[in-house]
Parts: C-alpha cells; structure tokens; sequence
C-alpha cells in the first residue's frame, strides 16, 4: 500500500479543546490566508506590469487569460485531491488515468459520427453541452470499470492508466486522420482552446460548472473526510459509499471534462498541486487541502506563465516545464512511497 | 537445456496443457501468413502494380519498377523492423527481468529520439550512419540509466518496472521537446520521429540490415540470455560472464533501437506484445522463441502497414498510428488479464 493515510491526523479533535491545536488551525488558516495574498499579488503582477501598449486593452485581454488559470487550477486541484480520496491513493490523478486524452477522443468521435453538419448546425452551447454530457457519461461508466470492483493494485492501475492513455491518443488521432479537412478544422477549433486565448462564452459556461461543482463539495466535506478512513470504516460509519462515490465521481468527471475542454490536457499538473497541499497544510481534513490545492495551482501557473514568460522570454514552453518537473516529482513518489 | 526462467516462468505454469492451439500447428500459420501478408503488401498501393502488370511490361516496364524501387524495399524494411523490434522486446525482457519491458516503456527510444535531435543540431551534415551511431549511444546511455533506475526500485515489482521506465522516458521527452521547441525544430522532430514506411525506398531502408544482424547475433547468444533471465547468482554459478552477456544485450537493444528510429521511427508497443504473445503459446525459451518472435513481429507490422495503408485510400495513416491502438490495446489486455492472477 502507497499511502497509509494516518487515521490521527483525520481524527484530529476540533480546533477548540486545547491552545496546542488552537495555534496549529491558526497556523493553517496564516498558511491559506497568505497563500490568497500571494494569489492576488501575482494577478495584480500579471495584469498590470510589462504593459507596451494601452493599459486598457491589456488588461482587457489579459484578464480572460488569468480568469482561465484560476478556473483551470480550482477544477484541477479540487477534481485530484476528491479523485485521491475516493481511490485512497496519492499518486493516482485524473490525467494520469488517461481520461484527457479520453475527452479528445470523445470530441473527435463525435465529429466523426455526426460530421461537422452537426456540429455547425448546433449553437456552440447545446453543441457545448452534448460534449460534456457524453464525456461525463462515458467517464463515469469508466470509472466505476476501474474503481468499482475488486480493489486492484496501485501500480497495476497506474500502468494500466499510461496505457489507456496512450491507447486513446492514438485512437483519436486515426480518428481525426480519418476525418474531411473540414471536419477536421471544426474540430480543432473545438479542442484547442488554449490558455493565452479562451474563448469567453466556453470561459464563462466553465467558471459555472466549477463553481457549481465546488457547490456541491462543500455539504459534502465531512463526508469526504470520513471516506478517508476507507471504504469498510466509512461504512461502518454510516456513509451510504456507493452513492456518495458516484456523486463525487460526477462532480470530478464534469471538471476534468470541463477544464479540458478549455486549455487541453496537463498531465502532472494535478499531481504537483495536491502532494504540495497536503504538505502545505498538514492536513487530511478536506476543508483545508481542497482551498490550498486551488490556491497552489493558481500560484503555479500565474507564477510559471510570469516566469517563463516575462523574465526568459519563453512561451508557451509551461506545460513541458511542469512535464519535467512532474515526471521527476512521479519517479520520486514511485520510488520512494515503494519503498514503505 | 530447457531454460525458463524462474519469474517468467512463474505465471506461466500450466498454461501451455488443456486449451490453447499448439505450437505444432501454429509454425506453419504465421510462415504462411507471413507469405500472404508480404504478398499482399507488395501489391496494395496507389499505383497499380499487380503481378499481370508486372509480367506485362508496360510502357517502359512502370509497374515493375515500382516493385523494385518501393514495394520491394518497403515490404522488406517492414519484415526486418517487425523482426528486430520483437527480438529487441525479448531480450529487454530478459535482462531486466521483467516481462512489460521493451525499448519504448524503458526510455531507451526516448533517449536514442534525443541522440537524433544532438546530432541535427551539433553535426548538421552528417551522414545517417553517423546519426543513427550517435542515436545509439544515448541509447545505451538510456539502458544503462533504465537498469540503474531499476535497481533502485525497492520492490521488484511486475508492473512497477515499466511504469518507472515510461516516466523516465516522458522526462527524456521533454527535454527532447524543450530543446526541440527552442530551436525551432519540433515539427521536423515530430515528422521523423512518428513511425511511418511511407517514405521508404530503394537506398532509404539498407541500414536496417545493421538491424538484421543484431537479430542474428540475439539468436547465436539465445541461450545465454535465457540464463541471464535467471538472476546474476546463478548465471555466475553457471560459469556465465554475467556483465558482458547484459552489455552484448544492451548494445544489441541500443543498436536496434537506433536503427528502427533513424530509417522509420518510432513504433509502440510492438517489443512488448509480440514475445508476450508468443510466449503464451510456446512458453518461456528464448532459443526456441525467437524465431517465433521474429516471425510474429514481422507479421504484425506487415498486417498492421496494409491497414494503414488502406483504410483512407489513397492516403496513407501513419503506421505507429495503428501500431499504437492495435498494440495498447493488447497491452491492456495482458495487463487486466494477467492482473486478475498476479494481483
């Protein structure tokens, strides 16, 4: 077992019974409320600084970038640290089971059966729609595959992840290899949104659907610390499991699908940003990692994209950075969680 | 002596009674298939090249100087990559010990991929023998790297093996793509990089022949790595000179690896799923199953290559396209399906 999840830190009694935890939350609540400053300084940072032209204008635009990197780091984070709890492990993400790369096949097998006819003749939002219903559809189904049944070994689900991955990467560029070059470019147009230019109808439609999905975790946040205790205690404790790991299958399946759909698919992304929570904040308790993870992503891209862009002059190269970087932080994990 | 080695060997007991077709039987399939496929692959194409045409002549004999200048070369390149590719699988296998292992789950494409790219950018004019030797020496760089790596992993675990060797491989990646990116060369980067025959032709293929020869010395050196596949203690017990049989196979990997890379680029999965195959229906002896993999691999690409070539006549999808679906998707299969015992 990868992670034995220390029941006395989920236990840890309510910040009230002694000045010891006391200052402990304090310290919790320092950590959040510097990690929101840090947040904000970076935006202000990006929007305001290295202006060439009117300042208006940049902000104009450059405001539909940040509000995308705080969209796409809130469904990332959350959607990675609500996926480790419901599989009880660590290094498990979204991505790393192949369901971006699910979502890209979704699209092009969507124009492939419909044609692009259809796609055109929709209005971009039932068009917008139709997708993300399928692909949480199909996700779930998936899912609940994997996850359902007979707990299988980590490492065996991690293989079998990269391997679906790259068995859908493939799939869907055969796909779209088969596809009219007319097809193809609605198809592209629909798929690669990226970060430096979303589209604002797609931008907005997304900032609902994470915002609808943080909504529904917040009832549900006692719940999610208790089935951090596993699967037989959870019970014991009266959470009706399965219907409870559905739910929570939904909400993060609709914000995976919703942030790819958006900028494409970041493999580590989600990785880095939850292990970094659960240090930040040296907690189990959902309450506190689900707010850090959101605010650590947004700190690792606006902070990345700033870097990379404004002081090497690299762009576009953050996904490869957090490639590498990602990779290495996995290998790291792999090797060392093993050895426990 | 019959071989088989302790940890492949394992899992397999027993398979080979009760149900399952017989090696006898299935010898002569894939030597048939093969001739069909081959056949098939030599008159499948845009321009039509069928035997009559050929005996025929035609206006300046068109048709069979087709044959000679691309069919030919094409059907032959696709044997030798399908042969080699298999034989470099098995013997990563036995090395490491580790049946999910091939060149492209152990980073050692991925190195051999950033070989290529140093020598384009720091050699411009080399020839491509030049190129391919650099290729493998960062791909035995990235063996040697892969079995460091894997020493260090706690467990020896099944799966834990390879997954550590595709990471290895996505970190070699990026660097590949940063360093391509900064450049300006990814698109040349993807385009040779993605595995496909369609630019084969006479004088574009001979260096897989080098290929080649790594099958033959495999074959010459079979038993030992079957020994190999035991453990270094009782390789040694057995008077075997342990570290020259594991670099004779590194470099027989690398150099493959190499080759395969440099004339077509890269092809997933095939390493792994062709000897896993085969050694479910003979069994785990690496003198016996070579011929067997060799045979297969051929088979598979070759099929694998008319699909390509054939689904969206008259153009072509890339062959590691398909590769990739075909072979994933049995890569899964022997995962779950092997899962349900060994987990």
């Amino acid at each position: 077992m990868l992670t034995e999840i220390a029941p006395a830190a989920v236990t840890d009694p309510a910040p009230r019974r002694t000045g010891w935890v006391r200052s402990l939350a304090a310290r919790r609540g320092v950590r959040l409320a510097g990690l929101g400053i840090l947040v904000l300084a970076l935006v202000a940072l990006y929007l305001f600084t290295d202006v060439p032209g009117s300042l208006a204008f940049a902000v104009r635009i450059r405001s539909l970038t940040v509000a995308a990197m705080l969209v796409v780091a809130t469904a990332v984070g959350v959607s990675t640290v609500v996926f480790h709890t419901i599989v009880a492990n660590r290094i498990l993400t979204p991505s790393i089971m192949g369901f971006d790369s699910f979502y890209a096949l979704i699209s092009t097998l969507l124009v492939f059966f419909l044609g692009s006819g259809a796609f055109l003749g929709f209005d971009e939002l039932t068009l917008w729609i139709v997708q993300v219903v399928v692909m949480v559809a199909f996700s779930v189904v998936l899912f609940t595959w994997l996850f359902g049944g007979r707990r299988r070994s980590i490492h065996l689900m991690l293989l079998v992840g990269i391997v679906l991955g790259t068995f859908f990467r493939s799939f869907t560029e055969w796909m779209q290899r088969m596809l009219d070059p007319l097809d193809f470019q609605v198809l592209t147009d629909a798929m690669f949104a990226s970060l430096t230019r979303p589209d604002p109808l797609l931008l907005a439609l997304t900032g609902v659907l994470v915002t609808a999905g943080c909504v529904v975790l917040i009832p549900l946040l006692p719940t999610l610390d208790v089935l951090t205790l596993g699967e037989a205690t959870a019970v014991g404790l009266g959470v009706d499991h399965r219907r409870t790991v559905m739910t929570l299958f939904g909400v993060v399946s609709v914000m995976v699908a919703v942030s790819t759909a958006l900028v494409g698919p970041i493999m580590f992304f989600g990785l880095i940003v939850a292990n970094l929570a659960y240090s930040y904040v040296a907690t189990f308790r959902h309450a506190w990692t689900l707010p850090a993870a959101a605010g650590l992503g947004m700190v690792c891209l606006l902070g990345g994209e700033l870097v990379l862009e404004r002081v090497f002059g690299f762009g576009a190269t953050l996904s490869t950075v957090i490639e590498f970087a990602g990779g290495l932080f996995f290998l790291y994990l792999v090797l060392r969680k093993g050895a426990r | 002596m019959p071989v088989a080695a302790p940890e492949r060997a394992a899992p397999t007991a027993g398979r080979r009674t009760g149900r399952g077709p017989r090696p006898g039987r299935v010898g002569p399939l894939i030597g048939v298939a093969l001739v069909v496929l081959a056949g098939l692959s030599l008159f499948v194409g845009v321009a039509d090249v069928s035997p009559a045409a050929v005996l025929a002549g035609g206006p300046e004999g068109r048709a069979a100087f087709l044959l000679g200048v691309s069919r030919i070369p094409r059907t032959v390149a696709l044997i030798l990559v399908g042969s080699a590719l298999g034989i470099a699988g098995l013997i990563m296998q036995m090395l490491v010990r580790n049946r999910f292992v091939e060149p492209g789950t152990t980073g050692v494409t991925e190195f051999a991929t950033l070989g290529m790219l140093v020598s384009i950018v720091a050699w411009p004019g080399m020839p491509v023998v030049g190129k391919m030797g650099v290729a493998a020496v960062f791909g035995l760089v990235g063996t040697w790297v892969f079995l460091r790596v894997v020493r260090a992993v706690p467990v020896r675990q099944l799966v834990l093996v390879p997954l550590v060797g595709i990471m290895l491989g996505g970190v070699v990646g990026a660097v590949t793509t940063f360093v391509a990116y900064r450049l300006d060369l990814l698109q040349s980067l993807a385009q040779w990089s993605q595995g496909s025959f369609s630019s084969i032709m006479a004088g574009r293929y001979e260096l897989l022949w080098i290929a080649a020869a790594m099958v033959v010395v495999a074959w010459f050196a079979a038993d030992r790595f079957s020994v190999i596949g035991m453990g270094e203690e009782f390789a040694t017990n057995l008077g075997l000179d342990y570290r020259r049989v594991v670099g004779v196979g590194m470099l027989v990997v690398a150099v493959i690896t190499a080759t395969v890379l440099v004339s077509a680029g890269m092809i997933p999965f095939l390493g792994l799923v062709v000897p896993n195959v085969v050694s479910l229906i003979i069994g785990d002896n690496v003198r016996r199953a070579i011929p067997w993999v060799a045979g297969t691999g051929a088979a598979f690409l070759l099929a694998c290559d008319i699909v390509a070539r054939v689904v969206r006549f008259p153009y072509e999808i890339p062959l590691s396209v398909i590769v990739g679906v075909v072979g994933s998707g049995l890569f899964l299969w022997l995962l779950l399906r092997r899962g349900s015992r060994a987990h």
